[in-house]
Parts: structure tokens; C-alpha cells; sequence
């Protein structure tokens, strides 16, 4: 390795990246210097972003909460509870409290794993992401974003400035599955998000897929078998149903943390769950 | 490449650092600080946990020139000169060392823990915990000297 540049903010980040389109963006390094420990990357530089103010605040923007990508997931649980319950709540589940200080959602969304606690939420709740270049910012769907394990549409240019993630209109829930509560690679995970005024469904599974995936069958089923209007008690067949149909949303495969027939059963299992928590909440409110 | 910072209120500029060499790389190796403990090197086990501008993090996760003019506190800062910081002596007094290899990220993860929160609850302690492996105590000793700590500091 040759460089380690650090950005003052973010266009002098934009300015960076375009005059080294091959440096590596560090930002919490909790996956960075993994590789880089282990010599399993050898990234022709670093370029550091965690100094970026831009990037480290969020604000609301109407119904729109637009999380700078540099916000560590110590402050998503601790500030934004409240305004989306689903990300927060994937965000307690991630690392342990070293890490959560200083992991971030720009770092999963650039790491492009499969397992990014952080994704599903994100799928389910639509969000889009916001990238800056030297040549503008554009924001692309969150569920267009992901193209294969560790590739998304991030050019070599751009940076991941932003999410923008719709104020929780509903209940939302997240599980993930693995061996003990904490610093787990999820085996399988799924976000389910409530919006009532639309009456819809998200739905999205980690670790189970290439990408994180949204299961889209199941999101339109339970949009339209829940009752909204009279909130009654969750017939037993429609979740298991809405089980079914995020477990044919994923394509996942054996590896050491578990065949793909487990993930396929455990995404029912936590679709299941999810759904109903979120229901209970809503029949509650 | 050279890096500047202040390490238990000491300013330290290091010269020759490497691009992608760690924090913890460079507490044990250029400062001479062998405190934190380098085990896993990719988080899991909390054995390098400092403070970095006042937050504990894990610094084999740090790129070293992350922390360019920052001020870091590792678990040599913590005592008073001659004087176990209150968890220090906690450990000792609870029987929460046994091979001692995890001891010094422990130590700074209970540190911030009660700087945050003086009288945690078990749950608190757990997760925040969660994140400093121990082979040898099975933890109950631990969670006894961090008990400990926390009725000393109320």
C-alpha cells in the first residue's frame, strides 16, 4: 500500500476518490482492517472518511430521516429508536458495543455482504441511497443498489453519502439467527416493516442470498390478507403463508454457518415471528 | 508516514508508520505500550479495547492513521501513578484475573461502562460485555468485580 488520505469533508472525499479510484474507503474499519490484519486485501490506499462531518450526522427532511453514512450504530440505537424502530433495532443485534462505536451503515452498504445486519432493514423500509461523485449525487432504491456478494452499483468514483429511510408510518421488526447474542455473522435475518395508511408490507432477508433480498411475493400476500381495518388476531395460515413465501424470496447456500435448507427453515421461522411482533404492535397502538 | 497523537496525555509523533498498520500496531510496537492485548486482530475478542477521543473501541480496527490527533487512552492510563483505578482494584479484590491475557480490555470496557452508567444493571453488564472474551473465569468472577466497581463508584 502506498497512500492514506484523508478527507476534511466531503466534496475534498469526492476530490479524493476520483484522483484514486482505487483506494479503499475506511470509515468505522471494522471490516477494513479485518482484511488488511489478515492480509487478505491489499488495497493501493486508504481513504479515510470518518472525519467527514457531512457524513456523520443525520436529520429529518419531512417523513424522511437522511442518515449520513458515517453515523456510527452506538448513535442509530441511541438517537433514532424512535423514528425507525426496524434499523435501530437490527443495529442493536450488530458487533458488540466496541464495534457498534464505530461501524457504520455506509460501511455495510459498501462491504455489500449478504449478511449487513443493516440491509434488510433498509430493503424494508425502501430507502434509497444517496452517492456522491465529483460529478453530482444520484440516489438509487436500496433494493436496486446490491448487484452480488461484495458488488453493488457504487462506481469507482463514488462515495456512499446518505441514506434516506421513510419515518416509520408502523410497526417494524428484525430477527436474526446465530450461534450467541452477540459479534454473529447472522445465519439468516429478516426485517419486516407495517406502513397502515398504504396498507403494505416489507419484507426483506439477510444472509440467505447473494444480495439481501426482498421478498416481494410476500410483501404484496400479507398487504393484502392483514386486516387492517378491523386488526384482528393473525390467522395462523396466513403467517404461515408469509413464511412460505420469504423462504422462496432466498437463494442461499451451505457454508460454515449453515446448509441452505437451515436458512431456507430459518428464514420461515423469523418471517413468521417478525410478522407477528409487528402485528401484535400494530393491533396494540 | 508519519502520525501525531496523544496517547495517556503524552504527545507521541511516530515516524515510518505503515499505510495500513493498526492502532494497536502501534500502541504496542512504536509507543511501547503492550497493555493491549493483540489476539484476534479482527474484533471478536476485545482484548485491545482504548479509548479513542472517548470512545472504546477495538484498536486493531483502527488504521493508525485514523487516529492523527487524537487523544487515545489505553489501560496504562487509567491508574493514578501507584494507585489501581477503582475497576483495577475491583478485578483484583473479585478474583477476576486468571491467566490475565484478557484482563486489560476488560478492564477499560467496565471503565466505560460505568462511565456511563454507574449502577448497571445484569442485562447492561452482559451486553455490554458482550464484546471482551475470557477463557479462563467463565465470567462470574468478572461480573462480580464489575458489581463491585459500580457500588464503589455510587
Amino acid at each position: 500500500m502506498t497512500g492514506f488520505h484523508t478527507a476534511a469533508d466531503l466534496r475534498h472525499a469526492c476530490e479524493l476518490k476520483a484522483a484514486h479510484p482505487d483506494a479503499t474507503l475506511i470509515a468505522g474499519g471494522t471490516d477494513v482492517m479485518v482484511g488488511l490484519n489478515f492480509g487478505h486485501t491489499s488495497p493501493a490506499a486508504l481513504l479515510d472518511v470518518s472525519r467527514v462531518p457531512e457524513l456523520r450526522e443525520w436529520s429529518r427532511e419531512d417523513d424522511t430521516i437522511v442518515l449520513g453514512a458515517g453515523v456510527p450504530y452506538t448513535r442509530i440505537v441511541d438517537e433514532l429508536g424512535g423514528a425507525l424502530p426496524g434499523l435501530a433495532r437490527a443495529a442493536r443485534t450488530i458487533g458488540s458495543a466496541q464495534i457498534r462505536n464505530r461501524a457504520t451503515v455506509g460501511g455495510n452498504l459498501g462491504t455489500a455482504s449478504p449478511a449487513g445486519d443493516a440491509l434488510p432493514p433498509l430493503l424494508a423500509a425502501r430507502a434509497s441511497i444517496e452517492l456522491a461523485s465529483l460529478r453530482g449525487t444520484r440516489r438509487v432504491p436500496a433494493r436496486d443498489f446490491f448487484l452480488g456478494p461484495g458488488r453493488s452499483v457504487l462506481a469507482d468514483d463514488e462515495i456512499v453519502a446518505a441514506v434516506r429511510i421513510p419515518v416509520a408510518a408502523g410497526a417494524e421488526q428484525f430477527a436474526k439467527l446465530g450461534p450467541r447474542n452477540a459479534m454473529v455473522i447472522a445465519v439468516a435475518s429478516v426485517a419486516v416493516t407495517l406502513d397502515p395508511p398504504r396498507r403494505r408490507v416489507g419484507c426483506a432477508v439477510g444472509s440467505a442470498a447473494p444480495t439481501p433480498v426482498v421478498a416481494g411475493d410476500a410483501e404484496t400476500f400479507a398487504g393484502a390478507e392483514l386486516d387492517w381495518d378491523g386488526r384482528r388476531e393473525l390467522p395462523a395460515s396466513v403467517t404461515a403463508r408469509f413464511a412460505e413465501l420469504a423462504a422462496a424470496a432466498t437463494a442461499p447456500i451451505d457454508d460454515v454457518r449453515g446448509t441452505a435448507g437451515y436458512r431456507r427453515h430459518a428464514v420461515a421461522v423469523l418471517a413468521r415471528r417478525t410478522l407477528t411482533w409487528a402485528w401484535q404492535e400494530y393491533r396494540r397502538s | 508516514m508519519r502520525v501525531d497523537l496523544e496517547v495517556n496525555g503524552v504527545r507521541r509523533s511516530l515516524d515510518g508508520v505503515r499505510e495500513g498498520e493498526s492502532l494497536l500496531h502501534l500502541l504496542r510496537e512504536r509507543v511501547g505500550l503492550p497493555g493491549s492485548k493483540n489476539a484476534c486482530e479482527q474484533g471478536e475478542c476485545g482484548s485491545c479495547t482504548v479509548y479513542l477521543d472517548e470512545t472504546a473501541v477495538c484498536a486493531c480496527l483502527v488504521a493508525a492513521g485514523q487516529a492523527q490527533d487524537s487523544r487515545v487512552v489505553t489501560v496504562e492510563g487509567l491508574a493514578d501513578g501507584a494507585e489501581l483505578h477503582p475497576v483495577q482494584r475491583a478485578f483484583v479484590e473479585a478474583g477476576a484475573v486468571q491467566c490475565g491475557f484478557c484482563t486489560p480490555g476488560l478492564v477499560v470496557t467496565v471503565h466505560d461502562l460505568l462511565a456511563r452508567t454507574s449502577d448497571p444493571g445484569e442485562a447492561e453488564i452482559r451486553e455490554a460485555l458482550a464484546g471482551n472474551l475470557c477463557r479462563c473465569t467463565g465470567y462470574e468472577k468478572i461480573f462480580d468485580a464489575v458489581r463491585l466497581a459500580a457500588g464503589e463508584a455510587r
